[in-house]
């Protein structure tokens, strides 16, 4: 049965994900890769938490509030990493030129590299957070629905990094891989994951206050700390994600065009 | 369009900043023939192939195959051509048969279970089926390359050195393959090539491309009469080289 909706095949778009499943499915290293980092983190996280929640009140009052900002900063980062992971597999293996001459759309390639995304990170983060759980105690499901949103808002900003950044790569060449594993990290000082906003200096407030994450993040500690669910941060994070969603997958398809003038598709790889 | 061209090409241009790689090339190619591209490396061959494929954007010109203009409806004409090239590779680490079943899928293949045993049976790789791409030596991977060119029966096949990295034995039953796949199909072959025995034996017509345009055409005999050669490979090197009759023809031309 033929899914097409105005041109856009999701038949194509699951030929990718197969793609990506037959990878994932024949590789326990690249399994065993999604959970390790995510899992010594929690580990030391926790740990630490459970040291400070002895020596602080705040940290007392609401123990995990390190634990849970590391799981969904982590998943954020996961989100963005794994999108351009997926892309650079394409890339790694020279396999961009056989799949831009199928009828595979590029809309329909970066929508197979969001879904990846998201699938990579909750193969990682579900085993972590369930450790998480066994080891310190702390379940992040304790935040019930707001976690849904929390998470969605962190994803669609991990794709928006994401897309932007394999386009990057695509119009650079692997030289600039390197940009995969740095690029969501030019946010964590102003995603008041750690700490509140509050704590930065008043125009880098204003500049943290343009990104997503810092709503995200202020509203765990809203919910942890105070037990109020703040329903005017999670809308401010959704918004500004539309308009980086927009953004990034601009971003993608101007890049894949200028990468198509310059003859990046043919014979790029290792 | 014409009804009796796959491929028509007009005043094909593409610069990179101040170099030109293709300098206004025009050519056809008719339906259910083998045309062959020839030239020395740099000459504009694997270019004029990426940009026939919307692999890469030209600077100006026109490009239409199969009907449809691939700058502006490639989408029409994917789906009924494929390609293998030495500048790609499928993923090392998939199995043939997953590589093979994923590009069936993007192609929307019927049956893709039976297209895969049916390609690996008429191309010899039954045995691979299983093993990773990353693992084939260079002539079983150029086998499996054309397998996934083959995947969706394409109307038009654009091949860049089909049979490099084969033993002259493969390269020969290759050759026999490909044009058993013409003459079935009905099928429109364009290659390039710097085996001269291969265009001599596959090509209705042959385009002498050198710095980017096409010096000569015609068919294997002609392009031998005109050069008053014995064989491609002395044309080639006249063309290359500006001599014989290659430097008064393109003398007489200037």
């Amino acid at each position: 049965m033929s899914m097409d909706i105005l041109g856009f095949s999701f038949n194509r778009v699951g030929a990718m994900l197969l793609r990506h499943w037959f990878l994932l499915s024949g590789s326990w290293v690249r399994l065993i890769d999604l959970v390790y980092w995510p899992a010594v983190q929690m580990i030391m996280w926790g740990f630490l938490s459970r040291f400070l929640a002895g020596q602080t009140s705040y940290i007392a009052q609401a123990f995990g509030l390190l634990l849970a900002g590391m799981i969904l900063w982590d998943s954020l980062f996961r989100v963005q990493l794994s999108v351009a992971i997926s892309f650079l597999e394409e890339m790694w293996s020279r396999n961009l030129g056989n799949l831009f001459v199928s009828p595979l759309r590029p809309s329909e390639f970066a929508a197979s590299l969001l879904v990846m995304g998201v699938t990579r990170t909750l193969l990682g983060m579900v085993p972590v957070s369930l450790m998480a759980w066994w080891f310190f105690d702390f379940s992040i499901y304790s935040m019930g629905l707001a976690l849904a949103g929390f998470f969605a808002s962190l994803t669609m900003f991990g794709w928006a990094i994401g897309l932007a950044v394999s386009g990057l790569v695509m119009r650079q060449g692997l030289g600039a891989e390197n940009i995969a594993w740095a690029a969501a990290f030019l946010f964590l000082p102003i995603s008041a994951v750690y700490y509140p906003v509050s704590v930065l200096p008043g125009w880098l407030q204003m500049v943290a206050w343009c990104f997503p994450p810092a709503y995200v993040f202020e509203g765990v500690r809203a919910l942890l700390v105070d037990g109020t669910f703040r329903a005017d941060l999670m809308l401010g994070a959704l918004g500004l994600n539309a308009l980086y969603m927009a953004l990034g997958f601009l971003a993608f398809m101007a890049l894949f065009e200028s990468a198509r003038r310059r003859g990046q598709l043919l014979g790029q790889g290792e | 369009m014409s009804e009796i061209n796959a491929i028509e090409v007009r005043d094909l241009v593409k610069r990179y900043g101040q170099v030109t790689a293709v300098a206004g090339v025009n050519f056809a190619v008719p339906k259910g023939g083998i045309t062959a591209l020839l030239g020395g490396n740099g000459a504009g061959k694997t270019t004029t192939i990426a940009m026939l494929l919307g692999l890469l954007t030209p600077t100006s010109g026109s490009i239409s195959v199969l009907g449809a203009d691939m700058l502006r409806e490639r989408g029409k004409a994917l789906p009924r051509m494929n390609f293998s090239s030495p500048y790609v590779d499928l993923p090392h680490r998939l199995t043939v048969r997953q590589n093979l079943r994923v590009f069936a899928k993007l192609y929307a293949v019927p049956r893709p279970a039976e297209r895969i045993a049916e390609l690996a049976a008429a191309l010899g790789f039954e045995a691979l089926l299983e093993r990773p791409a990353g693992a084939l030596s260079a002539g079983q991977k150029t086998r499996v390359a054309l397998a996934k060119a083959l995947i969706n029966k394409p109307d038009l096949l654009l091949l860049d050195e089909p049979t490099a990295s084969l033993d002259p034995d493969t390269a020969d039953w290759v050759r026999g393959l490909l044009e058993s796949y013409r003459r079935e199909r009905q099928a429109t072959i364009l290659l390039a090539s710097h085996n001269m025995a291969e265009v001599e034996r596959l090509a209705d017509m042959v385009l002498m491309m050198k710095q980017g345009q096409i010096v000569d055409r015609g068919s294997a005999a002609d392009l031998l009469a005109r050069y008053g050669r014995d064989d491609l490979e002395d044309v080639f090197l006249d063309i290359a080289r500006g001599r014989g009759k290659a430097a008064a023809l393109q003398a007489g031309a200037a």
